[in-house]
């Protein structure tokens, strides 16, 4: 079962994913301790997304095992999920029903109680709460991310997981996000998100993982020292998996 | 177990929701329905022996085809705006998933049902008001929503679904369909309870089979 004493949010082993004829991930591993912010970075096809669907256990491995707080994801699914909060490429809203009744809905999903408190928590924190009685269908796709965002933070999940969550926000949306992870990590939870924007991640990270082709190409604990490498290594498709193995662990 | 009815219920509450604000799904099924018995009015010369003999057929027949129509639809929203993933995302068992949408697709048939059903007794001049329709009319709508529920989520992300829909479901609900038509052709020909219970106790077999072999599949069909 999910165990909090294991200092690891995230332990991937061994894992393969193949959609068909195309191997996605092969043989990756990865450990993200607890209360870090981890950028996970790439090339398109790198692997990133589908890394962060296994997390979401939206997407099975093909072999490997991957546990979160300890817990194997393949057998222990409903409890690894109260523990994450996820907002991948789609917001995944209703849009024919409102801001509210699209979280009270997936408050009754998750069995949270005190919902229109948490409700209102939570749109003041990402800041949609002048729009909550909208439909969706109305909202622009910036805003849809934030409800998305909402319905991820609603049950105060321990693991954070983000696809590149600054698509479609502005520069203040982006800011209030910050401030949303820097809160999340000094209260000792973990963050595991994607991006292109290698910039803004660096100055975000803790630690800085680089999948390069469907492998760890290059893990960071100090995205700041070592911002020269993972740059270098993220523009540069080219360079093998070999070269990137003898760069600092 | 309060707690699994409470997300089942909250999921074909939302989707009844939905349906409310939309009216897709129950007007196709419903006016798909209606047109099969209109047509067939027209093209069966009716008088009381006709209706008796082919009426029971037409209705399930065009029930059961109109609710494919229906069926697609209710899957197909899901999908479009990824909200599936949203339900997969939530710590709950995805038989519950399963149950909850289950639940909406009947009480959508359920509800095309009220208004096809008393116009089928119009047209085909039959009295249907009758506690065996009701018996009837809820088994073979479970089980239609028991069995549609599994081969729309399956079909859904394939390109040609609104084909492939029909192809699984229509063999496979063919039993209960079977047992639709003898209960109702039994009730019009005013036989009793006991003529029509072995065709009942079919339709329960297959309704208890398959919302239990359907929930423990859906959770494997859901996940790439």
């Amino acid at each position: 079962m999910v165990s909090q004493a294991t200092q690891l949010a995230v332990k991937a082993e061994v894992v393969v994913k193949n959609f068909g004829a195309t191997s996605v991930l092969h043989d990756l591993n990865l450990e993200l301790p607890i209360g870090e912010i981890t950028v996970l970075m790439g090339t398109n096809g790198a692997g990133k997304s589908t890394l962060l669907r296994i997390l979401a256990t939206l997407t099975q491995v093909d072999s490997g095992t991957v546990s979160i707080f300890g817990a194997d994801i393949a057998t222990n699914g409903p409890a690894v999920r109260a523990l994450t909060g996820s907002v991948l490429h789609s917001p995944m809203l209703y849009a024919d029903m409102s801001v509210r009744e699209n979280l009270m809905f997936f408050a009754d999903m998750y069995r949270l109680e005190n919902v229109d408190d948490l409700i209102a928590q939570t749109t003041v924190m990402v800041g949609i709460e002048p729009r909550i009685d909208d439909r969706v269908r109305t909202l622009s796709h910036g805003f849809q991310k934030r409800v998305a965002l909402a319905r991820a933070l609603m049950h105060d999940p321990q693991l954070l997981l983000l696809d590149e969550p600054e698509s479609g926000l502005d520069s203040q949306s982006v800011d209030r996000l910050d401030r949303i992870l820097d809160e999340y990590r000094s209260s000792g939870r973990t963050v595991v998100m994607t991006t292109h924007i290698v910039e803004h991640a660096l100055e975000l990270a803790d630690r800085a993982v680089v999948l390069f082709d469907g492998r760890v190409g290059f893990n960071s604990e100090n995205p700041q020292r070592d911002r020269e490498a993972i740059q270098e290594i993220y523009s540069a498709n080219r360079i093998s998996i070999s070269s990137l193995e003898s760069q600092p662990q | 177990m309060k707690g699994s009815l409470a997300i089942i219920w909250a999921i074909g509450r939302k989707d009844l929701l939905l349906e409310i604000r939309n009216k897709e799904v129950v007007v196709s099924v419903a006016g798909f329905a209606l047109l099969v018995l209109v047509i067939f009015t027209f093209a069966i010369d009716l008088n009381q022996g006709n209706a008796k003999l082919v009426g029971p057929g037409v209705l399930w027949a065009g029930i059961a085809f109109a609710g494919v129509t229906g069926l697609n639809r209710a899957f197909a929203l899901e999908v479009e705006n990824s909200t599936l993933e949203a339900l997969m995302l939530a710590p709950i068992s995805r038989d519950l998933i399963y149950l909850g949408k289950a639940l909406g697709n009947f009480l959508f048939i359920a509800v095309a049902q009220i208004i096809v059903i008393p116009l089928f007794a119009v047209l085909f001049n039959l009295i249907v008001f009758r506690w065996e329709m009701l018996a009837i009319a809820l088994l073979t709508t479970l089980g239609f929503s028991a069995v549609g529920t599994l081969f729309a989520a399956m079909s859904v992300r394939v390109r040609a679904r609104e084909v492939m829909l029909p192809l699984l479901f229509l063999p496979v609900v063919t039993p209960l369909l079977m047992a639709a038509v003898e209960s109702t052709s039994h009730m019009v020909n005013g036989r009793s309870w006991s003529d029509m219970a072995q065709w009942l106790q079919l339709a329960v077999a297959f309704d208890v089979a398959f919302i239990v072999v359907s929930a423990f599949i859906f959770q494997h069909i859901l996940e790439d």
